[in-house]
């Protein structure tokens, strides 16, 4: 099920053998890396933070006893969130908790990030057109632009969304996945993958724009 | 055939698209041929970039010591010999 490009690689498959032969280092490092991801995978699907810890836990449990079987046809990462996934899923199910896609995806949201008064509508004398520029955040010294407040700013923007387009950007952006291996790990198709991704950075473009133009996150 | 002109707010819900490379070559030129001559639509693709270089430079929370012993200690379990696992 993995997509053309996205395969084990040799670091992956040196993990694979140190945990086969139960190396605890080899295990805290896949710890490390994935855990808060996991955890947020898991929430997506079930009813509280308790709940998806224990679903980590089993997928853990089901990463160490189903190594012998992973073949490499995807990165281990890959693999590793699907097992989450899918346990986290059939626990939701367990617990009556149904979560339609598309409030996971905010399809249902109101808001798109671009305001219709951003735009002239088709009776404006420039339909489709800009009413006003966007601001020139040119001129914004980079200490401002990196620093801690604006990242806080870009962080709480990323909570804010619905939550598979805020883990679609956290592994886009934030973790430089490539496009196959998100869509491979969070079982999305290819379009929907590239429009939940357009959607959260629609939004935090947005949210910073207001911030570096006003000054202040309070404003 | 010359396909008609987008509008600015047609070539902004397409930018991600046009980033990401997941346009036809058709669409693309159309996409290029009018950010070649609108300021507003530039502006925003430069703030989409800068908006990704910034995400960027967050970091992935930090697990909690304790989280990690706890699952040390499983592993540990699992793997025993006549422990959870095989």
């Amino acid at each position: 099920m993995s997509a053309p490009g996205v395969v084990a690689s040799q670091e992956d498959l040196e993990l694979v053998e140190r945990l086969r032969a139960g190396d605890e280092l080899a295990f805290m490092m896949l710890v490390e890396r994935h855990q808060a991801v996991m955890l947020r995978i898991a929430r997506m699907y079930v009813s509280s933070r308790a709940v998806a810890e224990d679903v980590v836990q089993e997928a853990w449990l089901g990463v160490v006893k189903g190594i012998d079987r992973f073949e490499g046809r995807s990165s281990l990462r890959t693999w590793i969130y699907r097992i989450v996934a899918n346990i986290a899923k059939t626990r939701g199910a367990a617990e009556g908790r149904v979560v339609p896609f598309s409030a996971l995806a905010g399809d249902d949201e109101t808001d798109p990030g671009v305001e219709p008064s951003w735009f002239y509508d088709a009776n404006g004398r420039n339909p489709g057109g800009w009413t006003t520029f966007p601001g020139d955040w040119r001129g914004i010294p980079e200490d401002r632009l990196v620093g801690d407040e604006t990242l806080r700013l870009i962080g709480r923007a990323i909570e804010n969304l619905p939550p598979m387009q805020a883990e679609v950007i956290r592994l886009r952006d934030v973790l430089g996945w490539t496009s196959d291996e998100v869509r491979n790990a969070l079982d999305l198709s290819e379009t929907n993958q590239r429009v939940l991704l357009h959607r959260a950075r629609t939004r935090v473009r947005r949210e910073l724009d207001e911030y570096l133009r006003t000054g202040s996150e309070d404003v | 055939m010359t396909a008609r002109a987008l509008t600015c707010h047609e070539v902004i819900d397409l930018l991600t698209d046009y980033v990401e490379d997941a346009l036809t070559a058709q669409e693309r030129r159309r996409v290029e041929a009018h950010l070649a001559t609108c300021d507003g639509c530039t502006t925003y693709l430069e703030q989409m970039r800068e908006t990704i270089r910034l995400t960027g430079r967050l970091t992935e929370e930090q697990i909690p010591e304790n989280e990690k012993q706890r699952l040390l200690a499983a592993f540990r379990d699992w793997t025993r010999p006549g422990g959870t696992r095989g």
